[in-house]
């Protein structure tokens, strides 16, 4: 026997945000999910849609200092939170060294999962300044690159942390 | 994904009024990285989706409470591998919740969570199952405690009852010295779920808890109090014979994707040897774990 899925109504829902520093304010559905409404509403493309199971970090925005996995927050969990997308690490125009070190040591090929790559380690370096090789590999295990960046990726994290360092 | 009403009470009555009032078509939402899966992929439909983070009663937090180490329900992975007294006192717990997913996911996914959703591969469930924990769960009778081997039925259900919800997780601290450690096997290194989870504790006067996951429908506990298990000095027939007791609840699927049941057995029995050994390593090199 089947069944017709039911459809149910979904809730609308007045949400303000911080992103990357600008306050927005705006009506969401409650089964959008954050990735939806950043990508959709506010135009930043940064992060990508693509495994939508919480695999492959190409959707990853920091939220109030911690990285996630924005196609498995919904938009209404983030009302009153501050969010970080790619967009939002260069200021006036000016990458920063950590982007700079992705540039240098070639960690970007076809550069779809970039954005979410730079974001965890823009993280990691936060929370942790000279991370060890494992420690960047187990920082950014959950970020897939289907190009197999993975070592320029870390040696880009490396080069970044030795710079701050002298 | 298909819409729903979105509830955010601010308190535990309120929270269990709307479960009470919207029954099994009600799913509550903590970190949001197991349900959001299923939403999208439509093997879930509520009408009411119940975000559990703005209840007062279960913000995230450790404390310590009546000898025990009390863990708030929407307490995310990333702290409980942070925290000192998990680190120091419940060990193979701060390794398990230090291997849940990726970064991003132990930044929103919550230990209530991961037991309510009864994944038998869940990584927590060993190490809580040896440290004896207790669910502290809220419902429209008040309040119960579940001890946590009598929560798992199957995969995805356990015995929390109609509009109940759990609020904390209770670790008895530990009454002796001992040794712990959590091992798992995996497909591949980096994020991955287990093939086998384990965890393993050994105390100073030779009690054995063994609990293991991912071989077969729940996680299962098995305990030695002869002493025998962690002695070396046992005839090793002796102590394979104990072994063969307390593992023979495992029973892997033969439908699972991840690895094969003759795999997974053989390797929960290295796991559980590997355990053994280094819990009882830990036992001798720490004064108070």
């Amino acid at each position: 026997m089947t069944t017709e899925p039911t459809i149910h109504a979904s809730d609308t829902v007045p949400i303000s945000l911080v992103v990357n520093g600008r306050p927005r304010s705006m009506q969401v559905a409650a089964h959008r999910t954050l990735l939806d409404v950043l990508r959709d509403d506010l135009r930043l493309t940064g992060a990508k849609e693509c495994c939508l199971v919480g695999e492959c970090g190409a959707c990853t925005v920091i939220l109030d200092g911690r990285t996630v996995d924005s196609c498995l927050v919904l938009a209404v969990e983030a009302d009153g939170s501050e969010i970080t997308t790619a967009e939002g690490l260069a200021s006036n125009g000016r990458l920063t060294p950590l982007q700079e070190a992705f540039l240098d040591e070639g960690a970007v090929q076809c550069g779809f999962c970039i954005p979410g790559q730079v974001v965890s380690a823009h993280a990691l370096l936060a929370a942790n300044p000279d991370p060890t090789l494992e420690e960047i590999q187990e920082g950014l295990a959950g970020n897939l690159c289907r190009c197999g960046c993975y070592w320029q990726i870390s040696d880009a994290v490396l080069a970044t942390a030795e710079g701050a360092r002298r | 994904m298909q819409p729903f009403a979105y509830r955010r009470p601010s308190s535990l009555a309120e929270a269990v009024a709307i479960l009470e009032s919207s029954g099994p078509e009600a799913r509550l939402l903590a970190g949001g990285t197991d349900l959001i899966i299923r939403l999208r992929d439509g093997t879930l439909r509520p009408s009411v989706v119940v975000d559990v983070k703005g209840v007062a009663e279960l913000r995230p937090g450790i404390r310590e409470d009546d000898g025990r180490l009390v863990i708030a329900a929407t307490t995310v992975m990333t702290d409980i591998m942070a925290d000192p007294r998990v680190r120091r006192d419940f060990t193979a717990l701060a390794e398990a919740a230090a291997v849940v997913g990726s970064v991003q996911i132990r930044n929103r996914a919550t230990l209530a969570g991961n037991l309510c959703n009864a994944s038998p591969a869940a990584d927590t469930s060993p190490p809580l199952l040896i440290y004896d924990a207790t669910l502290v769960v809220h419902g429209p009778g008040g309040e119960r405690r579940i001890p946590l081997d009598a929560f798992f039925v199957r995969s995805g259900v356990t015995t929390l009852a109609r509009a109940e919800l759990v609020t904390a997780i209770a670790l008895p601290l530990p009454p002796a010295r001992r040794g712990a450690v959590h091992l798992r096997r995996t497909r591949r290194r980096g994020h991955d779920l287990a093939s086998v989870t384990l965890a393993c504790s050994v105390d100073e006067h030779g009690l054995t808890r063994l609990a293991y996951g991912s071989v077969g429908p729940r996680p299962v506990l098995g305990v030695d109090d002869s002493g025998a298990l962690a002695d070396p000095a046992t005839p090793e027939a002796e102590r394979e014979a104990i072994l063969d007791r307390l593992l023979a609840d495992a029973s892997p699927s033969p439908r699972s994707m991840r690895a094969g049941p003759d795999y997974r057995l053989a390797m929960l029995r290295v796991l559980a040897r590997r355990g053994i050994q280094g819990a009882s390593e830990r036992l001798a090199n720490r004064s108070t774990t």
